[in-house]
């Protein structure tokens, strides 16, 4: 209609008046795009400047006046991450923990996927007793802040010796995602008409080949995307880490970069690299998948 | 009836092993929490072992370390709620028009979601740095400042520090979820509104509003809940200081348990942020039914 519009003037009564429109629509437009430039530095400047510190010298990176532009850049910090074999140097404690943290990420993102599927889809599709108040008790306990379980959950974790390892920290995340997944995919159970159910049984199949061969293709989307934010939450997570690691056994890659602000001589440009190091998986998955991510997050909040 | 009971079997078989992995873990610690604020379990205090009954939940809510610990808990949470509704829903207004360079700036809004809170509040803190920091350089430079500002190291300014630092993180997921909502608006009623002579302003309040307070409320709601309890970028930026300018209830729970070893007052302050989470979970529940019906 808009292209109509400009390729045939005559079409709307004359050439003044479109062209008095387009202008007033050029002024529009411009104010548009200076506002989207100005969202754009917001957005990208603080993440520019964390990569540029990342690569710029320390001599210039603590310079008075500060050089915006380096005029020398090295990439030393980020060689010193990948071959760093000394145990206690950070950069190699930064690079187990990065490990640690996917290796967490992914066991979280896995199990609760497979469990918070099932039980999405029964809170989905089946009636029983109970049903409306343990969602409710699903939904606080992914509200919950932990504080409120700490000093007991240490406690219990010590006296079992599952302090600082990788597996029992996987199932402290559990608590929290697993619910968040059951809370996302009932929705997204929830829109999948039960037809589908009622054929399928017709036609001899059991109620689990039915969840799994006639629910999970159609919700597909629905698990990456709960998948997704599983992960990204796993890989954020600071408080249990904080509280339940201590040695590179199972140290976190959040961990690890509050160290960097404290425990060590504060180096600019390495808490720069390992948050550019630190970010590249989620930023990238983000970036990626932001369909999916949009989804996940908007369905179980908003419905229309 | 025997149809039925084979439906909660099998609800009870595919609910059954995430219970068992949620409630396994939270149930045992959350009634001890409950136990540690009715009994003194101090390993300081002379009275170790004594049931306490409400007297820690009195003392808390009487006291002005609390009070004071809500007020900076509230403060943060209400400027940096309302700041990432207003400017979430301004730049969503703008994602949503049509401009040369909107897809690009579509698809790199979701960036500062997605950099890790750790990661974030680092950054910030390097931006902030008192010393070095560029936020300093380049105030300097266009003479807003006559000279370098310790921003985190001051007591009026740490808090608008981290609640910058948040509010940049955070708006995105915001612009998120108005952008959706604002494609479910029907643009034929803009086209009836502008044909009846309304202006772009007139149809905002009288249309785009209206349909978008859904999710106005559930966004407020939401952040609000995760805000109460945020806890890692003020660990990571202030710890609590300067001058307790930036201790608010969460992270004095962890104070109290981790460095006074004040279990049972940990446990109250942890038993009234669980309360207040509650209320705000029902609240929120409240909303969606409403939203369904």
């Amino acid at each position: 209609m808009n292209e109509m519009k400009k390729d045939d003037p005559a079409a709307f009564g004359g050439k003044r008046k479109t062209g008095r429109m387009s202008s007033r629509k050029k002024r529009v437009m411009g104010l548009q795009m200076f506002l989207g430039l100005l969202v754009a530095v917001i957005v990208l400047a603080p993440v520019v400047w964390m990569f540029l510190s990342s690569i710029m010298r320390s001599v210039d990176l603590t310079a008075k006046p500060l050089k915006l532009i380096p005029e020398t850049i090295t990439f030393e910090r980020y060689q010193k991450i990948f071959q760093s074999t000394n145990t206690s140097d950070p950069a190699y404690v930064f690079r187990i923990a990065l490990k640690n943290s996917f290796i967490v990420a992914v066991s979280v993102t896995v199990l609760s996927l497979v469990l918070g599927t099932m039980a999405g889809y029964a809170f989905a599709h089946i009636r029983f007793r109970g049903k409306g108040a343990l969602m409710m008790l699903i939904l606080f306990t992914y509200m919950l802040p932990p504080a409120a379980l700490i000093i007991p959950l240490y406690r219990i974790y010590d006296s079992m010796h599952l302090l600082d390892k990788k597996f029992p920290l996987v199932i402290l995340y559990l608590s929290f995602i697993i619910p968040f997944i059951i809370w996302i995919m009932q929705d997204f159970f929830g829109s999948i008409s039960k037809s589908f159910e009622e054929a399928a049984q017709v036609d001899g199949a059991t109620r689990f080949q039915t969840l799994l061969y006639i629910f999970l293709p159609i919700a597909r989307p629905g698990a990456v995307a709960t998948g997704i934010l599983a992960f990204l939450m796993s890989w954020d997570e600071f408080f249990y880490a904080l509280i339940f690691t201590s040695s590179l056994n199972s140290k976190t890659m959040t961990i690890a970069i509050e160290e960097f602000n404290g425990k060590f001589t504060i180096d600019y440009g390495m808490i720069s690299v390992a948050g550019i190091l630190g970010s590249l998986i989620p930023v990238l998955i983000a970036v990626i998948f932001q369909k999916y991510i949009v989804m996940g997050m908007t369905s179980g909040g908003v419905k229309e | 009836m025997r149809l039925r009971k084979e439906e909660e079997r099998y609800a009870l078989k595919l609910i059954t092993p995430s219970m068992i992995v949620v409630f396994g873990v939270i149930i045992v610690p959350i009634i001890t929490t409950l136990i540690y604020s009715i009994v003194n379990i101090d390993p300081l205090s002379s009275h170790k072992g004594e049931f306490a009954g409400l007297s820690f939940y009195i003392k808390a809510v009487t006291s002005r370390t609390f009070r004071e610990d809500l007020g900076r808990t509230l403060y943060f949470t209400i400027a940096s709620t309302a700041i990432e509704t207003v400017a979430g829903l301004l730049v969503a207004l703008l994602l949503n028009q049509k401009f040369p360079g909107v897809r690009f700036l579509r698809s790199i809004i979701i960036i500062p979601w997605a950099i890790p809170t750790v990661v974030n509040g680092s950054l910030w803190k390097l931006m902030l740095n008192g010393e070095y920091g560029v936020i300093n350089a380049l105030l300097v430079r266009f003479h807003l400042i006559s000279g370098y500002q310790s921003w985190l190291g001051n007591p009026k300014t740490a808090m608008w520090c981290i609640i910058i630092a948040d509010t940049w993180k955070m708006t995105p997921l915001a612009v998120i979820f108005f952008m959706a909502a604002l494609q479910g608006i029907d643009s034929s009623i803009y086209e009836a509104a502008r044909v009846d002579g309304a202006g772009a302003f007139r149809s905002f309040w009288a249309i785009t509003l209206p349909a978008l307070r859904p999710t106005i409320m559930v966004v407020v709601v939401m952040r609000t809940v995760e805000k109460f309890k945020a806890f890692d970028i003020f660990y990571l930026m202030t710890k609590g200081g300067p001058a307790n300018s930036t201790k608010t209830l969460m992270y004095d729970t962890y104070l109290q348990a981790f460095t006074n070893l004040k279990y049972s007052e940990a446990a109250t302050y942890a038993y009234l942020i669980a309360l207040v989470v509650a209320l705000l979970t029902l609240l929120y529940v409240r909303l969606m039914k409403r939203e369904e019906a």
